[in-house]
């Protein structure tokens, strides 16, 4: 019976966040009824594929109990590499484009992995490292120049502008479908491959898991890997999104709002649960907060603290949540 | 075979002696003593985070929410001046602020019972967004007769920040190495549950290191303020990198129960020297963004590296 | 096999045959965990083999041992709280079907006939986390079987248990054992021991003394085993020394369902020996006392005023002192000096206005050296040099510091030496004699009866028994602690 509370529980998480996103669209609605005319939903919709294809990275290395607040770096180095090649070689297919950044971000995810599984440096050390060392190779590699939206070609901004879908004025952009097609992906490894169970149970119970023999170092690199490539990924995607790729402004400060997607999300801070819908709500949730603050006359410069109080709300849920089921399962 | 003990502050002091070496083959105007003593002004108020952090570090816990304590109090203060209040009550203000942001801090790690990197992460949006809420894109002009303390130096050309930071230091470190108060960092950050079975109140120590970073941060305001006569929400980023890449070189260790003022004082005069030598060198800030990164990397590998040996040598 | 310095083990021969549970039995520290743990791959013996099937293996893990049939179920089961139980049986082996797709209704149905096969009624697809300790272990079963484990050690599997789960898991096991497992059930409670098993091997001091069958022997016979020293020699202390008035009263102590009712009083001069198996809840009562937990009701006096404990600082500002059962993560801080080990507790009364005095950190550290006869080189010295001894006496002169009025010790000899152990014991008669009152928790019978005045002896969470100066004998007290009075010859 404790255990249905549990399943509820975790359940619980994601209806939170879910009321929370009601919350916010009512109150934004209430104040101005073009909330969600057109425009915003646009805006809402354009706002979620970069933040849901690097959160589902960042889900998999919370949910092993790790952090990676590298990943804005990683997104800002692929998405320069990738704009200068697109810069050198007009002629480069924007699909092979996605892959090399795909395949930079990798690397970068791989040495991140490597200092943290094998060389055992705790997470936010090493990625507090590299996230410096990667923005530093981004103006390296760039000169300090920033790639010009008539150096990314249109069928790269095309993502952004079209799309598969068209209802009223609303699209449902490629790059949309770009973060569906990760999420899924992501989605069907959790729940399908051995290795997505592996990294569930690495963050439930690590020393259980290394006592059922299951590849901890392994899995931990891995996990690192795939977070740097789908952030790599995010670069591309942002030269999409944005039409341009600035040195210092590609990605910065993106691990702050995907981190707090992911938590509030109901991706659990001390580790072993967490699921891509809620990630996707999280996302959800913070793209409709952006947007409301619009609306509700209260400017971007409070977006910081709003990210900031939402992870601390989202942690303080975990934390409180965690102390119930522990004296749940206590007896006292 | 022979146990070598080495001081861990050691590293450092080597490690500067050779930056200096360095420094002084790439430029002529490195040497120039006048120029580095005025050149130290800038590392000044990193340099007091790094005292701070020194402490959080020891009790192991992190604190990445520095530089935003530090333009929290010193938008704050600037606007304080602003509108009216005086110098001295302005700072006070300021330096009380310090001491609660960081207490804040404090109180969700030790009562609360969160991680310290979530939190400080947490806290570093939130305390920089309240800064970005208050002025927005404006700037706060601090008051005239405050601004230029960096200008102002004691005979020998010794710029005044540098003295406050040495002043700073030794009280920081005579605090850590000979107080009661840093006896019992060092016992709750090498084993937090022995030190609380043993009578020692590891919740009040962890709140007090986390409100010394935040006073180390108010300190830092308000130099800051002195030397750019101006505060903005977007000053000082990237500062905690520093501030933590300094105590770790300094031979900190990065699980707690370890680590030295003066260690962190060392590796902060090598990252001075390294940025200025980088400065003369005309390598644009990223790069040495870039460098110190993969600093703070080395300096957390070569640690775990000693240890380990060290540890095998016992057995 | 030897740990730390200390033989744990020494040439033990056993086998367990397929259809039977064999039962080891022996006191706390007689080393029947660590045969199981040996036997499960977990520890890696310093001599002798490990055979399976007739051939010799090498169990260099947890894994090793699982892949060769052998599996392990703890006293506090490895789970995984975030899975489900289907999952947690089969973690790291998830059944797959097509392009290496987790097949979940496969793995569900199969979790399912297992659980059934063991006769357990578990939903496959419910959450691990919140399932009570005996449901995990169940889980823990299942997963052991779902890898053809031909041997099974449950190691104080019931420790935490109800008398009804216990029942329960007894039908478990007999149906595995008639399935043609060879268990192995590690235990101390000789009840059960007699109730589940075919064969009994008894531990002593690492030593195997004999191997029986419940039908031809009784209890007080293992019993004797078990303890096996002359008993003459043995005699409860029953020393003289003036007593003087109580200085610790524990009234009517209640810690949920962990500890209830637990009163007692120690009077200044007395060392009173608390005596119990492993799980009575000793260790559990002292750690309320001290304020490491809170009780749930009842009161602690201390000289006759009532104690307001919240935590350990408040009770060391009462005069309560503890020597925690875990010395190396409990007890001390192992890279520190010694002499900072020492004055751990006191610090502040050896500042200043907040300054810190080194010199009388380095002398008062030495003066206790001296005193307790501490062997080292440097009292600068890291405290994790010392041999296990040595470094007991360490904590013992951090509290002894502190000038405390009441003195608890949790396992004090645990890891030491004879020769510190008989310092030790030494020690607290002096103490004692100048006025302290002291309460000993042990697990060693012979230190009980030798040291203590008197004893008193819990038993699930109850205090079951106390007796007086020369009452006790190491029968009796063993029958206490076991619940085995009926059978007290």
């Amino acid at each position: 019976m404790r255990s249905d509370i549990a399943r509820k529980l975790g359940a619980l998480r994601e209806v939170g966040t879910l009321v929370l996103l009601l919350v916010v669209a009512s109150a934004a609605f209430a104040k101005d009824h073009q909330f969600l005319d057109a425009k915003n939903l646009n805006s809402i919709l354009l706002w979620i594929p970069l933040l849901a294809v690097v959160g589902m990275g960042q889900m998999l290395v919370i949910i092993t109990r790790g952090i990676d607040v590298s990943v804005g770096s990683t997104m800002g180095l692929a998405g320069i590499i990738v704009g200068i090649l697109f810069r050198d070689h007009p002629g480069l297919n924007v699909f092979a484009g996605a892959a090399i950044g795909l395949a930079i971000g990798a690397v970068l995810g791989a040495i991140n992995g490597g200092l943290i599984a094998l060389a055992k440096v705790p997470p936010i050390i090493a990625t507090l490292g590299t996230l410096s060392a990667y923005r530093g190779l981004v103006f390296i590699v760039s000169k300090g120049d920033q790639v010009d939206s008539n150096m990314i070609p249109d069928a790269l901004t095309n993502w952004t502008l079209h799309g598969p879908i068209q209802i009223g004025g609303v699209t449902v952009s490629w790059l949309l479908v770009w973060a569906i097609v990760a999420a899924g992906l992501t989605a069907y490894m959790l729940r399908q491959t051995r290795t997505g169970r592996d990294i569930y149970s690495i963050g439930s119970n690590p020393d259980a898991a290394r006592l059922r023999g299951i590849p901890v170092t392994r899995v931990t690199f891995l996990v690192y890997t795939i977070c740097g490539a789908v952030a790599g990924l995010a670069g591309v995607l942002y030269a999409s999104r944005y039409g341009f790729v600035n040195p210092a402004t590609a990605g910065a400060g993106f691990e702050l709002i995907v981190i707090a997607a992911v938590v509030i999300g109901g991706t659990n801070v001390f580790g072993g649960s967490g699921t891509v819908p809620g990630v996707i709500l999280g996302c959800l949730l913070l793209g409709t907060i952006n947007v409301a603050l619009a609306v509700l006359g209260i400017d971007e410069t409070w977006q910081k603290l709003v990210y900031g109080l939402v992870i601390l709300i989202a942690l303080m849920l975990d934390s409180g949540v965690q102390k119930w089921l522990g004296k749940l399962s206590e007896g006292t | 075979m022979k146990r070598l003990k080495i001081r861990p502050e050691v590293v450092p002091a080597v490690l500067l002696v050779l930056a200096f070496v360095a420094g002084a083959m790439e430029s002529k105007y490195f040497l120039d003593f006048r120029y580095l003593l005025d050149s130290s002004t800038l590392y000044v108020e990193t340099g007091l985070l790094a005292l701070g952090m020194t402490f959080v570090i020891v009790s192991g816990n992190i604190d990445l929410s520095v530089a935003s304590m530090t333009v929290l109090v010193a938008c704050v203060t600037a606007r304080l001046m602003e509108s009216g209040w005086s110098v001295p009550s302005s700072c006070g203000i300021g330096i009380g602020l310090g001491i609660v942001l960081g207490a804040i801090n404090g109180v969700l790690i030790a009562k609360v019972k969160l991680p310290s990197f979530v939190v400080t992460l947490a806290t570093m949006a939130v305390y920089r967004g309240i800064a970005q809420v208050l002025l927005g894109a404006n700037s706060a002009k601090v008051t005239a007769s405050f601004v230029g303390l960096d200008m102002q130096h004691l005979p020998g050309h010794v710029p005044v920040p540098l003295v406050i930071f040495l002043i700073v230091a030794v009280v920081l470190g005579l605090i850590l190495h000979r107080t009661l108060f840093g006896r019992w960092v060092f016992a709750i950050g090498t084993n937090e549950v022995a030190s609380f079975y043993s009578g020692i109140p590891a919740a009040t120590v962890k709140i007090g290191v986390f409100a010394t970073s935040g006073l180390m941060a108010a300190f830092a305001a308000l130099l800051m303020d002195s030397r750019l006569g101006v505060a903005r929400f977007d000053h000082g980023q990237g500062l905690e990198l520093d501030a933590i890449t300094a105590v770790l070189l300094g031979g900190a260790s990065i699980f707690g129960g370890r680590g030295s003022i003066l260690g962190t004082v060392l590796a902060l005069f090598l990252i001075a020297v390294l940025r200025i030598g980088m400065g003369v060198a005309n390598v644009k800030a990223e790069y040495q963004l870039a460098v110190i990164g993969t600093l703070l990397v080395v300096a957390v590998l070569s640690g775990n590296l000693v240890s380990r040996l060290s540890s095998e040598r016992r057995a | 096999m030897a740990f730390a310095g200390v033989e744990v083990l020494k040439g033990v021969d056993i086998d367990l045959l397929p259809g039977e549970v064999h039962g080891l039995i022996g006191e706390n520290g007689a080393g029947k965990s660590t045969l199981g743990k040996l036997i499960a791959g977990v520890y890696r013996p310093t001599a002798g083999t490990i055979s399976i099937e007739g051939t010799p293996r090498m169990l260099g893990s947890p894994r090793q041992a699982m892949e060769l049939g052998v599996a392990l179920i703890h006293q506090e089961p490895l789970t995984f709280p975030d899975l489900d139980v289907a999952e947690n049986i089969f973690v790291g082996r998830q059944p797959t079907k097509g392009l290496r797709r987790v097949d979940w209704k496969s793995m569900s149905s199969r979790a399912g006939e297992l659980l059934n096969s063991l006769g357990v009624n578990l939903d496959p697809k419910a959450k691990v986390r919140g399932l009570s300790v005996a449901d995990q272990q169940m889980v823990e079963l299942a997963a052991a079987l779902s890898q053809n484990a031909k041997v099974l050690i449950l190691d104080e599997t019931t420790a935490s248990l109800t008398p009804k789960e216990v029942a329960e898991l007894f039908v478990i096991v007999r149906r595995l054992r008639d399935r043609g497992c060879a268990i192995a059930f590690v235990s101390h409670r000789l009840d059960e021991v007699f109730e589940i098993c075919d064969r009994i091997t008894v531990l002593r001091d690492g030593e195997k003394v004999g191997e029986r069958t419940p039908k031809e022997c009784a209890v007080p016979e293992i019993i004797r085993m078990m303890v096996g020293r002359e008993l003459a020699a043995e005699k409860h202390a029953d020393t003289g020394g003036a007593k003087g008035e109580t200085m610790l009263e524990v009234d009517g102590l209640c810690h949920g369902k962990i500890f209830s009712d637990v009163s007692f009083s120690i009077r200044k001069g007395e060392i009173v020996g608390m005596a119990g198996l492993v799980g009575a809840g000793r260790t559990d009562v002292a750690r309320a006392i001290f304020g490491i937990t809170q009780a749930t009701s009842g009161c602690v006096r201390i000289g006759g005023v009532t104690a307001k404990i919240g935590n350990p600082r408040e009770a060391m500002a009462q005069g309560l002192a503890l020597v925690p059962e875990d010395r190396q993560h409990h007890g001390l801080l192992m890279p520190v000096s010694i002499c900072d080990n020492a004055c751990l507790a006191i610090l502040r009364s050896l500042s200043k206005a907040g300054w810190v005095n080194r010199r009388a950190i380095s002398a008062r550290s030495t003066d206790y050296v001296g005193k307790l006869r501490i062997a080292l080189r440097d009292v600068s010295q890291p405290v994790r040099d010392l041999s296990g001894g040595n470094q007991q006496k360490v904590v013992l002169s951090k509290w002894l510091m502190t000038e405390p009025k009441v003195l608890i010790l949790d396992e004090p000899t645990r890891g030491v030496d004879v020769g510190a152990k008989a310092e030790v014991h030494r020690l607290m008669r002096e103490l004692a004699d100048a006025g302290l009152a002291i309460l000993m928790i042990s697990s060693d019978l012979q230190e009980v009866m030798t040291v203590s005045e008197r004893i008193l002896v819990m038993r699930e969470g109850r205090l079951v028994r106390s007796f007086e100066p020369g009452q006790a004998t190491q029968e009796t007290v063993m029958l206490a602690a076991t619940g085995q009075e009926a059978h007290a010859v």
